[in-house]
C-alpha cells in the first residue's frame, strides 16, 4: 500500500476515465475540479473486488467536496451549494492551486 | 383500498374504482405475483445449499431476519437527542458514529458512518447516486424513494428543487451540501436542535427526530401546541 498522496483543501481533479467494468467514481464528477476534504480510509478496491478478485493493494480513499457550479454549469442555485463524494485515489489527480 | 369483494357501497358511488355489478373485484397481486429473477433464484438456491449442508438452521435465518427488521431510525433519532443535551458526547458523535453509538448500546455495524451536522446557514443531505446505501443498523430499511432514480439522480442536480418537494424550502443564505455514499462509508445527518425545545428532556427531544430528519430532506419541527 502506497502513502496517501493527498492532504485536506488541495485542489484535485477527477480523471474523465470512461472504464469498462464496475466502478465506482459517479459519471458526474468525472473531469471535475474539487478540493481534497479528508481520508476517508484506505479499502480493496472495488473495480477489482466486483470480479471476485481481492483488490490489494488497498486503495486510499477521499471524500473531496465539488462546487456545484463546477459540477453543472447551469446549476441555478448559491455559490455554496456543494456535493461531497467518496472516491477512490486512482481517480484523482492533483491540480494547480488557482492563483 | 382493501375491502370485501362482496362489499355494499351503501349507496356511495365508485369514486376510487370500478367493476361491473356482481363481479368480483379483481385481485391484488401477491408477493409471488411478480416476475422469479434471477436474483431470487440465486438467493433461494443459496439459502437452501446453506440448509442442506448444515452451515446455518432456519431459525438461524429467521432470526437474523428480524433482527434486521427491528432497526429503525428510532435508533439514530437517540443519538441525536443525546447530542443535542450533551455537547461532549456530539464530539464524540461527529468524530465516530459506530463509537458513540456503542455508547448507547446500539450496535451501529462493521461500516463506519460519518454525521454531517446541520448548522445556521449550512444544510446537509444524504443520497447514494450508485444504488442505495443507507446506514440500515441506525435507520432501518430505507424508505423507497431514496432507492428511487427519481431521487438519486436529482437530488445531486437540483437539491433544492428536491428539498422542497419534500416541503423543505431553503432560503439562499442557507448552503445545501449533498453527501453522496460512493465508498464503504455511510453518512446520517445531525439536524439543529428546533427552538422552543429548551429543558426538554433525551425521549422528548428523540420523537421529534425523524427518518427524514437523519437523511436530511426534512427538519426536526416542533409539533405546535
Amino acid at each position: 500500500m502506497s502513502p496517501p498522496r493527498f492532504r485536506p483543501g488541495q485542489p484535485v481533479r477527477v480523471k474523465a476515465w470512461f472504464p469498462p467494468g464496475h466502478c465506482r467514481t459517479p459519471f458526474y464528477t468525472r473531469g471535475k475540479r474539487g478540493r481534497i476534504l479528508d481520508l476517508v480510509d484506505v479499502e480493496p478496491d472495488p473495480e477489482e473486488r466486483a470480479y471476485g478478485r481481492p483488490g490489494l493493494p488497498a486503495v486510499p480513499v477521499w471524500r473531496v467536496v465539488f462546487d456545484q457550479h463546477e459540477l453543472w454549469p447551469d446549476y441555478r442555485g448559491p455559490a455554496q451549494d456543494r456535493v461531497v463524494v467518496g472516491i477512490f485515489e486512482p481517480w484523482l489527480e492533483p491540480v494547480e492551486e488557482a492563483g | 383500498m382493501s375491502h370485501d369483494p362482496d362489499h355494499d357501497h351503501q349507496g356511495l358511488d365508485h369514486e376510487d374504482h370500478d367493476h361491473p355489478p356482481g363481479q368480483r373485484h379483481p385481485f391484488q397481486p401477491d408477493l409471488e405475483d411478480g416476475p422469479y429473477t434471477w436474483h431470487m433464484a440465486l438467493t433461494d438456491a443459496i439459502e437452501q445449499l446453506l440448509l442442506a449442508k448444515g452451515i446455518l438452521r432456519p431459525e438461524q435465518i429467521r432470526r437474523t431476519l428480524e433482527d434486521i427488521d427491528s432497526k429503525s431510525p428510532a435508533l439514530g433519532a437517540r443519538l441525536v437527542a443525546r447530542a443535542w443535551v450533551d455537547p461532549a458526547f456530539k464530539a464524540r458523535l461527529l468524530a465516530d458514529v459506530n463509537a458513540a453509538a456503542a455508547e448507547l448500546g446500539i450496535d451501529a455495524g462493521p461500516i463506519p458512518i460519518r454525521a454531517v451536522e446541520c448548522r445556521p446557514g449550512e444544510h446537509h443531505v444524504v443520497v447514494c447516486t450508485l444504488c442505495s446505501c443507507y446506514p440500515r443498523l441506525l435507520l432501518g430499511a430505507a424508505p423507497d424513494w431514496y432507492k428511487a432514480r427519481a431521487y438519486r439522480s436529482r437530488v445531486v442536480r437540483e437539491p433544492r428543487a428536491v428539498l422542497a418537494e419534500f416541503g423543505l424550502e431553503l432560503g439562499p443564505e442557507v448552503a445545501v451540501v449533498v453527501h453522496d455514499s460512493t465508498a464503504e462509508l455511510r453518512f446520517m445527518v445531525l439536524p439543529e436542535r428546533p427552538a422552543g425545545t429548551e429543558g426538554w428532556d433525551e425521549e422528548r427531544l428523540a420523537a421529534l427526530v425523524t427518518r427524514d430528519c437523519l437523511i436530511g430532506v426534512a427538519r426536526p419541527t416542533v409539533p405546535s401546541a
